[in-house]
């Protein structure tokens, strides 16, 4: 099923024309009006009139987020205020956050665009989607809701948390969608068991849709095997507007990205060269329909790669790899480099571990890795539980290189996240 | 061969979580025949002996603990000396593990209480030998 049928499908030169002169115009109304890119032109020596072809994208600067925390609150405006409709901020785990502004026709196309994903996925009008993400001046929720809106979906606005409620929501609105973070996904599961809720008889649910924190596809596995739906991976970040920028269709082979609205790289994260097709690096994103606060060549920070060849769905917009990590989330343990996602995949390929862990880095590079048993896993005996626990160590140790401190905790004894999960707790001062 | 179940309950290794788990079963009227703890690390795992195995194990559920009803032998023996070693010899003449083991003395008679992994075949080299094996009520009402 498609939303947009023509551009979905659109021949890649076609596309591609379509990009170039969509850069062609971001380029020269930014040079025009944003005062970071004018100097930065100035600085490459580059004119708006040298973008000839889309590889000429590499002759225009980086953005990153240090440039977007810089021009804080709004410095990279591309339109008078008068034209702004909303304001969004990306977490700041440091200090100030990254102002996101919006225009009346951004967020209509952010809508437009969150409406092509849930109808690749085979969501409908008549569809009732309950969007446990956090509402306010995150992304996550309002993108998506705007956008089920179009679909004509009835959308539940629960926001995240209280997991009782959620049910009553599910049960008694007949919800057949959920959108909401992996991790609460995990835990929403858990507490369906625990409740004695099983979802695929008791509630309307057929799909999830998971996305802004990376996860691996043991962590899909294992929310759709207790969930019994379909679940579907999302990429998105608040500085390209949010959810929606790529998702899965029924294939669930890679993440199309919209690129009648966003220029693509992947690039080395250290040198900045060009990466081929399949080659893992980091994503660098060119808005090219963004009214309010048009981004180019805008560093993720996160690892992917681009899956070559078509789809069998027929879109021709290419697709990304699962994101693998953030250049930001790497953990230097010992000297080695280790991203959680390396963790969590050894974890949730394990039948007797539950869906919640933590990392904590203390002393003198210690990592402790602590594991929730899944409720089947534990028969009564110590011995299996101490054999389990070796068992994980032994993994974790040929997977990261690094020998951690495995601790077995009880289901439920972690700290839950129903936003953004806390997997790491870096306690080592340096 | 009769099997005799323990309730096996998996916890934080923390201050409190024994008093936890008693004080569920104390409030549910369970009574607590015999009971063992091992710690490893950042867990334990208590084990009880109760008169009501599945109430104990219902209610400890339900306040959220990881609760498994574990089989084990229960063995009489005589209250002399190398009783213990002659049960020890017949397992280990049939090459069977001993996993966990304990034992009691109640009222002139001696018992122990044998965790295995190959459990049918312990118990039926034990009877083989005339060792006499418990059943849960029996035991319970010893």
């Amino acid at each position: 099923m498609f939303w947009h049928r023509e551009l979905e499908t659109m021949e890649r030169s076609a596309l591609e024309r379509l990009q170039l002169k969509r850069l062609q115009e971001t380029v020269r109304r930014v040079a025009a009006s944003v005062p970071l890119y004018k100097d930065r032109f100035a600085e490459h020596g580059v004119r708006p009139d040298d973008v000839q072809s889309l590889s000429d994208v590499r002759r225009l600067p980086f953005t990153t987020s240090v440039d977007l925390r810089a021009s804080y609150p709004d410095k990279m405006l591309a339109v008078e205020r008068d034209q702004l409709s909303r304001l969004h901020t990306s977490s700041g785990t440091t200090g100030k956050p990254k102002a996101i502004f919006f225009s009346a026709s951004d967020i209509d196309n952010a809508a437009d665009q969150i409406a092509r994903c849930l109808v690749m996925t085979g969501l409908k009008r008549g569809d009732v989607l309950q969007n446990m993400m956090t509402y306010g001046l995150f992304t996550g929720a309002l993108v998506m809701h705007y956008g089920a809106e179009k679909v004509g979906c009835l959308v539940i606005p629960a926001g995240p948390g209280n997991s009782e409620r959620q049910l009553l929501l599910m049960r008694d609105f007949r919800t057949t969608a959920i959108h909401l973070t992996p991790s609460y996904a995990l835990y929403f599961a858990d507490f369906l068991e625990r409740n004695g809720v099983n979802s695929k008889r008791d509630l309307s649910l057929r799909k999830a849709f998971v996305g802004a924190e990376p996860h691996t596809e043991e962590t899909r596995r294992k929310i759709q095997e207790s969930l019994g739906i379909d679940v579907y991976n999302s990429y998105g970040l608040s500085e390209m507007n949010g959810p929606g920028v790529a998702f899965e269709c029924i294939h669930k082979t890679g993440m199309h990205l919209w690129e009648d609205n966003y220029i693509l790289e992947i690039i080395h994260p250290e040198t900045g060269e060009p990466l081929p097709d399949g080659q893992r690096g980091e994503l660098v994103l060119t808005t090219l329909s963004r009214q309010a606060m048009p981004l180019l060549r805008y560093r993720t920070r996160d690892l992917t790669s681009v899956i070559p060849g078509p789809c069998q769905c027929g879109r021709t917009h290419r697709r990304l790899s699962r994101i693998t990590g953030r250049t930001d989330d790497m953990l230097i343990v010992r000297g080695v480099n280790i991203y959680p996602q390396q963790i969590e995949r050894v974890l949730m390929g394990l039948p007797a571990i539950g869906r919640n862990y933590l990392i904590t880095l203390e002393g003198l590079d210690e990592m402790t890795v602590q594991v929730e048993l899944a409720e089947t896993g534990f028969d009564g005996r110590v011995e299996h539980l101490v054999k389990l626990k070796d068992q994980i160590v032994e993994r974790l140790r040929a997977e990261t290189l690094v020998k951690p401190k495995v601790e077995l905790v009880p289901p439920g004894t972690l700290p839950v996240s129903e936003g953004k999960a806390k997997r790491v707790i870096d306690k080592r001062v340096l | 061969m009769s099997a005799v179940r323990l309730v096996s309950v998996f916890v934080e290794n923390k201050p409190g979580q024994t008093a936890n788990v008693t004080g569920i079963l104390a409030e549910a009227g369970v009574n607590i025949r015999w009971a063992t703890i091992a710690s490893s690390g950042s867990f334990g795992v208590l084990k009880f002996l109760v008169d009501k195995c599945d109430t104990a194990c219902q209610s400890l559920r339900r306040k959220g603990f990881m609760v498994s009803a574990l089989d084990v032998l229960a063995v009489e023996v005589p209250d002399q000396p190398g009783a213990l070693h002659t049960v020890a010899q017949t397992l280990a003449a049939e090459q069977i593990n001993l996993d966990n083991t304990s034992g009691f003395v109640a009222k002139n008679a001696a018992i122990l209480i044998v965790e295995t992994q190959d459990l049918p075949r312990a118990g039926a080299a034990l009877e083989r030998k005339g060792w006499r094996l418990l059943t849960e009520s029996e035991l319970i009402n010893l």
